[in-house]
């Protein structure tokens, strides 16, 4: 390497032989296993090994890091978010590969297109089908704001479902896409676990039917989507 | 959800007509919705199949689930505001819905288009052809159980949105074709890449083969699977690889050539019987047609100007603006209302990955065009699937929908 200039060093450590050393850490938990340890280094062994957290955190985690997608492809944007999946950008890097088709088994509805009137009843079946926790990302102008179009044939995400996350571009690179996949993993991960009522303020808005209604004093804001005809539908 | 005033969404799905079949009093029929939201329908078809056992005895497409009004929309804007509307249609061939408007409305100007721009739009057209039947290839291979073919088909049309990117800036919808040409010329180091990407992909379609043409499980679903004849498929308009899988060398590149292609030694692939198998070798061969005209294209590029120099159609060139008033009147009319054209109707087709894409535009001699009308192969093609399915297994319907290739961004506009 050449003298002077801005190169690696490969520095060789001594070995050091604290507490924290590994043949010492195996040592101890060989010792742990075999009832040895006692008060005071019991202690000392559970300290040193157990990282403590809450069961939400770590929920989120788990959740933040494998969302699996819904099967769900619209117009153009669907063929970009395709080649999320595809071999370059290859989200399965970050694991959220696993494309789920049935809407039960995913926590996340990727918009991946214009949205039509026709559409829109269906989408919202879906995402009310998903389980909860349950995420939304709207991909592309159209999804967003109707986009080019701006047309009547065309609705806006929001407008009828919680959207959590707007790609913009006509449609976004597959890049963006998963730019803003793991934008929302941050989301997931520094926020505990609510679901999408709780996040939009949406407390009380449940779809409920006239029966159950009667007599639950907690439901005075629950909309009957329904109207009278109790049983149709839901 | 009330949609109309006097329709809601309920009654609508009532409305469904399902045609009536005669059936013995012992035969059970079992009438299963599929989609609109079904990974294998390619976008956003919905089917109703009338089903006995696993045999499809009716099926019946029912669109309109990606309707955007986009001919509604085009009589709304300039003519050269069209073209980026038009191109999201049919989204996985962008540059031929530009290419069918464009040469619609140069037809109306009575424009004539210059040399190199027909050839630039030539390798963009084929490129393009390449890149829709890859990813068809990708999601058929995928509906088939062949998960390595959507890997490999994604590899390479990334290569192509490269070359996209180079020439335009955009990896779908470039809007890179213009009344009257194209929007700029190919950057330096474009024909090199184009040339790098050419010589390559016969080997990887080499490649593609060997991975499905020796596939026994792949043959077995496509030979002989949803086989329909000539005359079926003229009768109900049918056009591209379909009714060419059927023997009838109908290509309108050859049969009423439009932007130089009579310029280019290439070859119409056939098939023979018409079955899912033919439709699948057509379109690969067709892949390897296509990098000879590129090719072609290529060694045949001629010089000059890559748009037309009719000032009232096409923008300036940016350094006219700073020293020529008349040019920057002529940007300003251009930008604020477009370019007016006399009145009239026309019909242009083109050959699209998916068959005859044609364009229809009526002028009323204003800047806005005063209807637009596409002719989209997959809207057309999609009759067919009917009798192509009507008596075979639920699992061909599946494997004869990916051969079938149709785009409902299309079907819908």
């Amino acid at each position: 390497m050449e003298a002077g200039g801005l190169g690696m060093e490969i520095v060789r450590r001594e070995k050091v032989s604290a507490p924290s050393d590994f043949r010492s850490r195996q040592l101890s938990a060989q010792a742990m296993l075999r009832g040895e340890l006692d008060d005071e280094e019991l202690n000392q062994y559970v300290e040193e090994r157990v990282l403590t957290t809450t069961l939400e955190k770590a929920a989120n985690w788990a959740r933040g890091n494998a969302f699996m997608p819904a099967t769900f492809g619209l117009a153009c944007c669907a063929i970009e978010m395709m080649a999320m999946v595809g071999s370059r950008v290859d989200i399965a890097r970050f694991g959220f590969e696993a494309f789920r088709a049935s809407p039960r088994q995913a926590d996340l509805l990727i918009i991946s297109g214009r949205i039509s009137i026709k559409m829109a009843p269906v989408i919202r079946r879906i995402y009310d089908q998903m389980l909860e926790p349950k995420w939304a990302i709207a991909m592309g102008a159209c999804s967003s704001s109707m986009g080019v179009f701006n047309n009547y044939a065309l609705v806006p995400a929001d407008k009828f479902m919680p959207v959590d996350l707007h790609i913009p571009g006509c449609p976004p690179r597959p890049e963006a896409l998963a730019y803003g996949v793991l934008k929302l993993r941050n989301k997931v991960l520094s926020h505990p676990d609510q679901d999408w009522r709780t996040r939009y303020g949406g407390r009380g808005t449940e779809e409920v039917l006239q029966s159950e209604v009667e007599g639950d004093t907690n439901a005075g804001h629950a909309i009957n989507v329904f109207g009278d005809q109790v049983g149709q539908g839901a | 959800m009330a949609l109309t005033p006097d329709i809601d969404y309920r009654e609508m799905e009532r409305s469904v007509e399902l045609s009536e079949i005669q059936h013995g009093p012992e035969d059970e029929f079992l009438t299963l919705n599929m989609g609109p939201h079904h990974p294998a329908t390619h976008g956003v078809l919905r089917l109703l199949t009338t089903l006995e056992g696993e045999v499809v005895r009716d099926v019946k497409p029912i669109i309109g689930y990606v309707h955007t009004g986009i001919e509604k929309t085009c009589e709304d804007k300039a003519y050269w505001k069209v073209i980026p509307i038009v191109e999201r249609m049919d989204y996985l061939s962008y540059y031929f819905n530009a290419h069918a408007f464009c040469g619609a409305v140069e037809t109306l100007l009575d424009l004539e288009v210059p040399p190199r721009a027909q050839y630039l739009r030539v390798i963009h057209s084929e490129l393009n052809r390449i890149a829709s039947h890859l990813i068809w290839l990708a999601t058929g291979g995928l509906d088939l159980g062949a998960m390595s073919v959507f890997w490999y088909g994604w590899r390479d049309r990334d290569q192509i949105l490269d070359l996209f990117e180079m020439s335009s800036g955009q990896r779908m919808h470039t809007r890179y074709f213009q009344v009257g040409g194209v929007m700029e010329d190919i950057p330096p180091g474009f024909e090199d890449a184009v040339r790098r990407f050419t010589s390559g992909f016969p080997t990887r379609l080499d490649q593609f083969e060997d991975l499905i043409d020796k596939n026994e499980i792949v043959l077995q679903r496509l030979r002989n699977v949803a086989a329909v004849d000539e005359q079926t498929l003229l009768g109900l308009g049918v056009t591209g690889p379909l009714l060419r899988a059927t023997g009838n060398p109908f290509d309108l590149r050859k049969a009423a050539p439009y932007s130089s292609y009579d310029h280019f030694d290439f070859k119409i692939p056939v098939g023979t019987v018409g079955d899912n198998y033919d439709r699948y070798r057509v379109r690969m061969a067709e892949m390897r047609e296509s990098v000879k005209i590129i090719e072609q294209a290529l060694d045949g590029l001629p010089e000059g100007p890559y748009i037309t120099d009719n000032r009232k159609i096409a923008l300036p060139p940016r350094h006219e603006l700073a020293t020529s008033m008349e040019a920057l009147i002529h940007h300003f009319k251009l930008v604020t209302e477009g370019f007016r054209v006399p009145p009239g109707e026309v019909y242009y087709p083109i050959e699209s990955p998916r068959g005859e894409l044609g364009c229809f535009v009526r002028s009323d001699g204003s800047a806005k065009p005063a209807r637009v009308h596409m002719r989209d192969p997959s809207f057309v093609n999609l009759q067919a699937f009917k009798p192509m399915v009507q008596d075979l297994y639920i699992a061909d319907l599946i494997a004869t929908l990916a051969m079938l290739d149709p785009i409902l961004g299309g079907i819908d506009r």
